[in-house]
């Protein structure tokens, strides 16, 4: 079956340097807050993630929210995390969410159930998301599901996951990451990047395993507002923020013009990395800001392809 | 070994309330090696249950036996009648002992004294860590003698998660990453390269997943049981 590229595909396979954003849906059924924040970022961005349950708090579904942005006319990244469904009702909504017209998907683990607002939920894992991007390229590519019945008219969703350059043990990470590529992973989004040091040395062995030219590998940022967000996200497992950064953020008399500033910097930076192919930003809780970092960056307007 | 730990005090009260008569089971094997339902322990919880109730002024009597093994009739039939010398039967077994003595008597109520938590072994003394969730189907040889099913926190086959960080996992500064384990294991056995397969989906249903699972083995004998 012909279907036409998703456009985040259509500008990496093109050579273009992509931009991405991350839009983290209500805790609400207001489906209008999703709405406003996709008109932000229209035109200003190539492609747009819609979370799942992210930090396993309760929200409106990543379906869900990714087709009322879609409505606005920008363009979604389905995530889906691996905690909460099993085998079943992955590939049913995998189904569901094609038909509905998405055609980016972001395979990933999810944090654990702990960490959200239903501690006590059952912690599914049916899959791992390595399986399950297996899985999916299976389905896409041969018609077959997991069970091993035919699917007629299988998705095409652009398939895509992630990898943390931060977390331990760095050589199994780097193995995670081919495994996740061989399993079909066709576009990489990095954690947050604010180690440029442990980057490099990392990108240095992807390029060495030529994984940089197998999958398009994106830098991920994270745009911070304060001291105090600084300081959590220095917090959270498998990030490394520099004290450096905390720093500039202490001494810094406008603290939102300077975690601009640190975001732009950062990508200025992360562009030249060899074997990146996009910028991935992140900005949760500031989502409004986006544009700006990427104006102040130099990417608008961006291409079309 | 299966690891089980104490209901509070409080809760084997409020559970035991308007019972006059109460037989207290203890089991000689797992709970007693964890130090959760062994005789001691059934004797320590006598002691609080006739304190509470001479606190109160009530007037119940608690007696403790003792059963080797309290899964298996041939341990429970010697001391049946003492077992049954009350209005109930609060077992310090684990949850099979508990299913298993309310199941042998119709009519006996049988109360949990513990709450069983997990297979697991003592890693120092004191502290019990969980070893293996009972898949149905072990794949220990593919992963260096270390279950990521039961000791890695989201159950990865091809791990570790993004959460991985010095050597804990992303939950619980106390839970070591299952993966991390498996990497070093792996590695100082030379055999990091296996990792590179990825892991297949797996059948669960072999696990309780594939609903309440049951052996039996058509070639033994009474003589084989040694009965
Ligand atoms: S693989 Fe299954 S049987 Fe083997 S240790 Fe893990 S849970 Fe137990
Ligand atoms: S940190 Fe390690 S043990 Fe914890 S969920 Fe991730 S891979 Fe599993």
């Amino acid at each position: 079956m012909e279907t036409e590229k998703s456009n985040l595909q259509k500008m990496l396979e093109a050579g273009e340097f992509a931009i991405t954003a991350e839009i983290g849906p209500p805790m609400s059924a207001d489906g209008e807050t999703v709405r406003e924040k996709a008109r932000e970022l229209k035109g200003n961005v190539d492609a747009v993630n819609v979370t799942d349950n992210q930090t396993s708090i309760v929200r409106m579904s990543s379906i869900g929210a990714s087709c009322l942005a879609q409505s606005e006319g920008v363009e979604c990244v389905m995530q889906m995390v691996m905690r909460d469904r099993n085998r079943i009702a992955l590939q049913s909504d995998l189904l569901g969410a094609w038909a509905m017209g998405l055609k980016n998907l972001l395979v990933l683990s999810g944090d654990h159930q702990s960490f959200g607002n239903h501690p006590g939920s059952k912690n599914v894992y049916d899959v791992d998301s390595i399986q399950f991007l297996q899985a999916v390229t299976n389905l896409q590519e041969n018609g077959v599901f997991i069970g091993g019945s035919k699917c007629k008219a299988p998705p095409h969703f652009f398939l895509g996951s992630t990898t943390n350059p931060f977390a331990d043990p760095e050589p199994l990470q780097l193995i995670r990451l081919e495994k996740k590529i061989n399993a079909g992973a066709k576009f990489i989004q990095t954690q947050c990047v604010y180690d440029l040091e442990r980057f490099e040395r990392f990108m240095e062995k992807v390029r060495e395993r030529g994984l940089h030219e197998r999958a398009y590998i994106m830098a991920g940022i994270f745009v911070n507002k304060s001291l105090k967000s600084i300081q959590m996200t220095q917090q959270v497992a498998g990030m490394s923020v520099p004290d450096s950064y905390v720093k500039r953020f202490e001494e810094a008399e406008d603290k939102q013009a300077e975690g601009v500033e640190i975001a732009v910097e950062l990508v200025k930076k992360l562009r030249t990395v060899k074997g990146i192919k996009g910028i991935h930003i992140m900005a949760v809780g500031w989502e409004e800001i986006v544009s700006t970092v990427i104006r102040q960056a130099g990417f608008l307007p961006r291409p079309v392809v | 070994m299966i690891v089980a730990e104490q209901k509070p005090i409080d809760e084997l009260i409020r559970s035991l309330e308007g019972f006059k008569k109460i037989v207290i089971a203890s089991c000689g094997t797992c709970v007693t090696v964890c130090m959760s339902g062994g005789e001691k322990e059934a004797l320590a919880v006598q002691g609080l249950l006739e304190a509470n109730a001479k606190e109160k002024g009530q007037d119940i009597s608690v007696s403790v036996v003792d059963l080797k093994r309290q899964c298996d009739d041939e341990f429970i039939d010697d001391l049946e009648a003492e077992l049954l010398d009350g209005d109930v039967v609060l077992s310090m077994a684990c949850g099979v002992g508990v299913q298993f003595l309310a199941g042998k008597y119709a009519d006996k109520v049988v109360l949990p004294g513990l709450n069983t938590t997990f297979y697991g072994a003592a890693k120092e003394l004191g502290y019990w860590t969980e070893l293996c969730a009972g898949c149905g189907n072990c794949l220990l040889e593919r992963t260096g003698g270390i279950c990521p099913i039961a000791r890695c926190s989201k159950s990865i086959f091809n791990g570790p998660c993004g959460g991985s960080q010095n050597a804990k996992c992303e939950i619980d500064s106390e839970i070591d990453c299952a993966w991390q384990l498996i990497y070093d294991k792996l590695t100082a056995m030379g055999r990091l390269d296996t990792l590179l397969e990825i892991h297949e989906i797996r059948d669960w249903s072999t696990s309780r997943d594939g609903g309440p699972r049951h052996l039996r083995k058509d070639d033994v004998n009474l003589d084989d049981a040694g009965k």
